[in-house]
């Protein structure tokens, strides 16, 4: 009985970040999160030494109270070393067959504005930092992830300003975002191939 | 002589299919099924393939079995309708379904004039498959794969041999423009559904039913 209680005690006091970028690959933004400068200074365990401007997003994150950071970097060339100190751990992987859990731990999502990752987050009811690729050229997902920003559901940005979103952000300002009616999809097809309830 | 002979027939036959395609088309077959309906779902790459299960999810059990064609290319689609389908047969002992892979028509920033082939090629993979499983419905939402399908469902119509409904579900994605698939089935879908008003108010005959995934 003792080990579920006691991890799920450690996992209440290590608030963790997920990253994702779905089944493309986004170096941009594993880069971003995860520069070899900023792992260095996490490893040294003083965030307080480096002034703001040369402060990577790890020990942004740390400041902000998070311990764990999650990376799925998908076919990404950029793949950071996995690591894991007193005081943070960095965990990196290409696929898992579902993120849920991954998802359902971390307390923030910072994802690819793919749809199914940005609906997965927003359901669990996760705050979500979307972060645009901007070398995507006619990039349609950028509708939705702009439409849901629109309508408070989620924060939007490119990997130039996510640190300073970090930063300066107040999470508990986004709405709750409400399920979808996939029982209005089978009440339709039902008439449709003509099955009367 | 000959060659005249040659564009009668021709002619006869392009207007035999014109009017077969409008038949097909326009008009829709109504309260039929009382038994379970063949479904064949056109399973895109990621967030399709995601967003395609969550409309199974909510089917009835009489939505059975259901096909499931996706591009040769994609490893995380197999994995997700495995899932999917574990998770509804330990509900449902009947529940039956099937997979298979069909070469990619279009790979995500695939040129115009080289997607031209890769299509064709596609449509020769694809109409042997639909004619063999003929569906009762297609349902799909947008991979370039159900093009080629959608195409030998409705050839299925054409030829008088099964009228297959096809469903064509938008992606959550498409918020204020039609994907490329969607431009296309818009016109050759039995059903259209779009999940933002946007897309209603520029395809009319597009049905909104909200946000359905």
């Amino acid at each position: 009985m003792s080990g579920p209680s006691r991890a799920s005690r450690e996992a209440v006091a290590m608030k963790s970040v997920f990253v994702t970028v779905g089944t493309t690959s986004f170096d941009e933004l594993v880069a971003c999160v995860s520069s070899r400068a900023t792992l260095q200074n996490s490893e040294l365990g003083s965030t307080e030494m480096y002034s703001t401007s040369h402060m990577g997003s790890t020990a942004i994150l740390r400041r902000l109270g998070y311990r764990k950071l999650v990376l799925q970097i998908g076919k990404g060339r950029v793949v950071p070393d996995s690591f894991a100190s007193t005081t943070f751990s960095l965990i990196v992987y290409r696929y898992k067959n579902s993120l849920k859990e991954d998802i359902k731990r971390a307390d923030l999502i910072i994802s690819h504005a793919g749809a199914g990752s940005c609906l997965e987050a927003l359901e669990e009811g996760k705050p979500l930092v979307v972060v645009v690729n901007e070398k995507l050229m006619d990039n349609h997902q950028l509708e939705l992830a702009r439409q849901l920003h629109k309508e408070g559901y989620l924060f939007y940005c490119s990997c130039s300003t996510l640190l300073e979103l970090l930063r300066s952000v107040d999470l508990s300002s986004l709405r709750r975002f409400p399920p979808g009616k996939p029982e209005m999809f089978s009440e339709f097809l039902d008439k449709v191939v003509g099955f009367e309830k | 002589m000959n060659f005249f002979f040659c564009l009668i027939a021709v002619g006869g036959v392009a207007v035999f299919v014109v009017l077969r395609l409008w038949l097909v088309v326009g008009f829709r077959r109504k309260g039929l099924k009382t038994v379970s309906v063949r479904v064949l779902v056109v399973a895109g790459s990621g967030g399709h393939t995601t967003e395609i299960l969550r409309l199974l999810g909510s089917l009835s059990k009489d939505y059975n079995p259901r096909h499931y064609v996706f591009a040769d290319t994609d490893k995380m689609s197999a994995v997700k309708i495995r899932l999917f389908e574990e998770k509804r047969a330990e509900r449902d002992s009947e529940s039956l379904y099937t997979t298979h892979r069909v070469p990619r028509s279009r790979e995500v920033q695939q040129s115009w004039s080289s997607s031209v082939f890769t299509t064709l090629y596609a449509v020769c993979y694809s109409l042997p498959l639909t004619f063999r499983l003929k569906p009762d419905l297609v349902l799909c939402n947008g991979p370039g794969t159900c093009v080629p399908i959608c195409a030998s469902a409705l050839l299925l119509g054409i030829l008088g041999i099964k009228k297959v409904i096809i469903v064509y579900v938008e992606s959550i994605c498409r918020v204020e423009t039609l994907s490329l698939s969607g431009k296309i089935l818009y016109h050759f879908s039995d059903y259209f559904i779009v999940q933002w008003p946007a897309l209603k108010g520029k395809y009319p005959k597009s049905v909104y039913l909200g946000r359905i995934v």
